[in-house]
């Protein structure tokens, strides 16, 4: 299903990313907030539902118990780089999407994935 | 079943002191309340406080601090609690009591809990004016008013309480002295040797001491209100006089109605507390015990739990007596007294240590066979206070050189004496709430792990604090036993403290995240870890924080160097060093104010912000701002925040210094210093104090003589005052000893605690503090002078290298890859100005766009 090439969307440009520091994307409509750790991009929405402001580009980066994370710069709650859960609270679950590098560009898939509740 | 109201039986306490109190908690505590209908009569406008700790009224503990009643206590309880009330006699055939409105109260059981009253000796001239005593809130405010007015204060009485007044004494300012009957300091309980050494000592800190003077008279002085005359034809002028030459017990009552009293005065009482009369009892320092009056808070809890255990029916607890050892702090000398101090037992043997050079003295009184400690002195060094007791109170039998107790240990030594592990678990390791050790184990194998809850959950060490250290090495010791370590990681990225990581990045010369990570540290760190040693990292080298290799370390409020608001844009404050500003510096912050159309609001911290910025408008607005002269006010960072003044001597009539100039002075001095939290300072032209600087981590307020500081005070969420640390500096030691303190809070300090609560869990609190700053007992003061320099030296304001530094400002904007804003950040207007919509608002406006 992963082959319509025209869903990727490029959205900065390598050096634009530093490890650990998130930037905003907008994707479509939608705003996306990408982060590279360890030579790895992550891609989750940039909407943080507990202020309901799109902040979480901004939060800070690091890892829980082994995963990793982004915490809301307002209320500080933690989401997962790779699924978008909410470790707090686990109802909440944010988009995730697909995200490469080619070419030194950094692209970002219009198509989001929803977190795998197992199909 | 509940015995209903009028089967019960009618309890009548008089006098709701200390002791009166905690008899009616034990009371209810053993269920009392369904066998009695509780009255209790007091004589002071307020209901018990903790008189052990009443000096500490001076250091700015409220009436409502004092109190030791829990909140709603008497209503839930029931009790009804009579107050202003003086109870003027007992009619013991009808068994009613009578107060002083005339009012007739029927006892089925009486307890006295009358306590005592300060001896005034009957010199003539003892009722002139500006003449006090030291035991009630009411006697402390009418000194400290009348000490407004006064430069000299003597007391008279050189025993515990005497020094402890002087002490307030001198801290109201007042050139103090103090006038003792016999020819030594604390007669009671130290010894010649420990005499000496502690006058030497309290007469260093500027108090003036009298030994053997027998006042004769006091009469009209010629410099000052009263002039004292001695029997040996000496005088002292002075304008205020506190007597404190011992406590009498309130038996007046008793006496009145024919109860036993002793000869000297007290109320008799047997092993079960009973007076004469058996439907009527006396605790704590009314009541007289084989001949012994207790003028310690303990041994009166000790009677109260007897007699409620009585009347509750629980068990068949007697009154034993009590030790009268004491550990206290006189001002700031440390004094110990155990058992019999005196070596009075026959046949004891003593040993003594004196060390003139650190003012040290120590005596151990032993019994003749040398298997028995009998007694101690300690002054100047009273750390062996607890174990010596521990020894003394449990028989534990002596090593076989018993001075090598109070020698001090050479280097590399073994600890000596006896650690907790020697200790029977019946051992009383705290006297105030008689918790044993065996009880500490318990607590803390129940979980409570930590000494904060430990002390929470058995109340030892809340009394008069003696036993603090003690119940810590308890507490130390059954971790250890349980095999849990002693943990205060930050997280799961670092087994250590942010005391430990200060210390790591410091010694180690670390100075990125990556390498404290590699070193001390595993995976990727966390929203804990990163601000905390980016902070660290900054109080340490001042780097410039959004350095590439510190940015990601940053909380957003550092990074886009603003505070985030709920909608996700930042609030802009310029520093206003002092708050005083010129009116073209005014005119251009609501230029700009306007132009971004930024809400604008008035700060409680002597400043203007700004409100309602997008990120990408940031560096737009700073840029004016920085061009018309500001520079950031770190309303952002764990840092200091702004030095609050008052408008001060330029033109205030009461102004005594310039007040406005020195916190000008401070707050250049300290603007980009990072800490463990924030940090404010304060500084009042007089002692008025509109800066409110005694609600300051640091507050300053000036005085005729020069600048007071006070420190650790905080607003905010649980209020504290600020402790009297130092007196009359001048603006080089104001300053020095400010940079000193700060210092020590940023090495020392945990995360995100904030000045008040570290004085809180300082071990030794104030006087610690006062050692290690003042008097440089850690040898530390010159890194700590070296470590600020080095902050000052490395200022620069973030915000105008951020804007002329191109590649700062790429972050600056919401989106990488457009230059449209959030179209979720939608404002609204309200009197006049913008606020951010509420959803409602939002959907609406959206739904008509
Ligand atoms: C703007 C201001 C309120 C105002 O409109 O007046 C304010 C606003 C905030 N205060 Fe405050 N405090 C402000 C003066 C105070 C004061 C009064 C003072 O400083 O004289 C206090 C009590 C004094 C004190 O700190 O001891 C105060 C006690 C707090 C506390 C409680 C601190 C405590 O130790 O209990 C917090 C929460 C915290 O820091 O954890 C807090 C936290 C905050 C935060 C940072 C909360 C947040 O994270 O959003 C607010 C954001 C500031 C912003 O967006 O710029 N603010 N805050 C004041 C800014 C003063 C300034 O010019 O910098
Ligand atoms: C400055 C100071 C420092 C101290 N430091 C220490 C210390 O470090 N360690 C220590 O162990 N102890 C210390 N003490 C002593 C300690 O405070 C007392 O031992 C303790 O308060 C005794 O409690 P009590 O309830 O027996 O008496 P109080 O606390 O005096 O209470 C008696 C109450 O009864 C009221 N009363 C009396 N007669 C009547 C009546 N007829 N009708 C109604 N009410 C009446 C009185 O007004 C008073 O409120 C200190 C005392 C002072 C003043
Ligand atoms: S504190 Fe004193 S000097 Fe300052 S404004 Fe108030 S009254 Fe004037
Ligand atoms: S002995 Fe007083 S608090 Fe423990």
């Amino acid at each position: 299903m992963d082959t319509a090439k025209s869903k990727w969307i490029t959205v900065c440009t390598q050096e634009d990313m530093v490890p650990y520091l998130g930037v905003c994307a907008l994707v479509g409509n939608e705003q996306v907030a990408v982060f590279l750790v360890d030579e790895q991009f992550y891609a989750i929405s940039n909407y943080d539902p507990f202020s309901r402001a799109n902040v979480l580009s901004r939060g800070l980066v690091g890892d829980l118990k082994g995963e990793l994370v982004v915490a809301s710069p307002i209320y500080k709650q933690h989401f997962s780089l790779a699924t978008g859960a909410c470790l707090e609270d686990d109802s909440i679950h944010l988009a995730v999407y697909p995200v490469r590098m080619q070419d030194g560009l950094i692209q970002v898939s219009s198509e989001s994935v929803a977190e795998s509740k197992a199909a | 079943m509940n015995q209903s109201e009028h089967n019960k039986r009618q309890l009548v306490v008089i006098g709701n002191g200390m002791v009166g109190h905690r008899f009616l908690e034990n009371l209810i505590d053993g269920g009392g309340l369904d066998k009695f209908n509780v009255v209790v009569f007091g004589e002071e406008p307020r209901a018990a406080y903790d008189r052990v700790h009443l000096s500490e009224f001076f250091s700015g503990k409220s009436a409502d601090d004092l109190s030791v009643v829990k909140e709603g206590f008497y209503q839930q309880a029931g009790i009804e609690l009579v107050l202003n009330r003086r109870i003027q006699q007992i009619n013991r055939a009808e068994k009613t009591v009578i107060d002083t409105e005339g009012k007739v109260t029927p006892y089925d059981e009486l307890v006295l809990a009358t306590g005592s009253y300060p001896f005034v000796p009957p010199v003539p001239g003892h009722d002139r004016k500006n003449c006090f005593v030291y035991r009630t809130i009411e006697d402390l405010e009418a000194l400290q008013a009348c000490a407004a007015h006064c430069k000299v204060g003597t007391v008279i009485g050189g025993g515990l309480l005497g020094l402890e007044a002087a002490k307030a004494l001198k801290d109201l300012g007042l050139e103090t002295h103090v006038v003792e009957f016999a020819p030594r300091l604390m007669a009671v309980q130290v010894d010649d040797g420990g005499g000496r050494m502690l006058r030497r000592k309290i007469e260093q800190l500027g108090v003036s001491i009298h030994t053997s003077k027998n006042t004769q008279q006091i009469v009209d002085g010629e410099q000052a209100v009263h002039q004292m005359q001695f029997a040996d034809g000496e005088q002292l002028e002075t304008d205020l006089i506190l007597f404190s030459a011992g406590i009498r017990p309130r038996d007046e009552l008793a006496r009145d109605s024919d109860i036993e009293i002793g000869e000297r005065g007290g109320i008799v009482i047997d092993n079960q507390c009973r007076t004469s009369d058996r439907a009527i009892y006396a605790i704590g320092e009314c009541a007289l015990w084989q001949g012994k009056i207790f003028g310690l808070v303990a041994p009166g809890y000790q009677m109260a739990q007897v007699v409620a255990d009585q009347l509750n029916e629980t068990a068949q607890n007697e009154f034993a007596g009590a030790d009268m050892s004491t550990k206290l702090k006189l001002m700031g000398v440390d004094v110990a007294s155990i058992g019999d101090a005196h070596g009075q037992t026959k046949g004891a043997l003593s040993y003594q240590f004196v060390d003139e050079e650190k003012e040290v003295y120590k005596r151990l009184v032993v019994s003749k066979s040398r298997k028995k400690l009998l007694g101690a002195v300690l002054i100047g060094d009273s750390d062996d206070y607890g174990s010596l007791l521990q020894m003394m109170l449990n028989d534990i039998r002596l090593p076989a050189e018993p001075a090598q107790l109070i020698l001090p240990a050479t280097n590399g030594e073994a600890p000596k004496g006896l650690g907790v592990a020697a200790l029977p678990e019946t051992a009383q390791i705290c006297s105030c709430f008689n918790v044993s050790k065996g009880d500490l184990c318990q607590s803390v194998a129940s979980g409570c792990q930590d000494l904060a809850s430990l002390k929470a959950d058995t109340s030892a060490g809340t009394g008069c604090g003696g036993c603090s250290a003690l119940v810590k090495q308890v507490l130390d010791h059954e971790l250890e036993q349980l095999g849990v370590e002693v943990k205060k990681d930050i997280c799961e990225h670092f087994p250590h403290s942010r005391q430990e990581l200060y210390h790591l990045i410091r010694v180690g010369e670390i100075k990125s995240f990556a390498e404290a990570l590699n070193a001390h540290g595993g995976g990727h760190g966390c929203d804990i870890c990163k601000p905390t040693i980016g902070s660290i990292l900054a109080s340490t080298w001042n780097d410039y924080v959004l350095d590439r290799n510190h940015a990601h370390l940053q909380d957003t409020n550092d990074y886009y160097l603003g505070n985030i608001q709920k909608d996700g844009t930042y609030s802009v404050v310029p520093r206003v060093p002092g708050g005083e500003i010129t009116p073209d510096k005014l005119i251009v912050i609501g230029e700009v104010a306007r132009d971004f159309n930024l809400y604008t609001k008035v700060t409680g911290g002597q400043r203007i912000d700004l409100f309602g910025a997008r990120v990408h408008e940031l560096p737009d607005i700073w840029k004016r701002l920085v061009d018309a002269g500001f520079e950031t006010g770190h309303a952002y960072g764990k840092s200091m925040r702004t030095v609050k003044s008052c408008v001060g001597s330029t033109w205030c009539r009461y102004g005594v210094l310039d007040s406005v100039g020195m916190a000008i002075t401070l707050e250049t001095r300290y603007r980009g210093v990072r800490g463990p939290h924030k940090i404010k300072l304060a500084v009042s032209g007089c002692t008025r104090e509109c800066a409110e600087a005694q609600s300051k981590d640091f507050g300053v307020i000036a005085t005729e003589k020069g600048w007071n500081l006070y420190v650790c005070g905080n607003g905010g969420m649980k209020p504290r005052h600020g402790d009297l640390f130092a007196t009359e500096l001048n603006d080089e030691e104001l300053i020095r000893t400010i940079d000193r303190t700060m210092m020590f809070y940023i090495r020392t300090g945990d995360r995100l605690q904030r000045t008040s609560v570290w004085m809180e869990n300082l071990e030794g609190g104030l006087e610690y503090l006062r050692e290690v700053i003042l008097e440089d007992s850690l040898g530390l003061c010159e890194q700590l002078d070296e470590d600020m320099a080095r902050l000052i030296a490395n200022y620069e304001c973030e915000w105008k290298r951020t804007i002329e530094d191109p590649e700062q400002l790429k972050r600056f904007r919401h989106f990488v890859n457009s230059d449209a804003t959030d179209d979720n950040v939608v404002f609204v207007s309200e009197r006049k100005q913008i606020r951010p919509a509420l959803d409602e608002e939002k959907q609406q406006l959206i739904a008509i766009a």
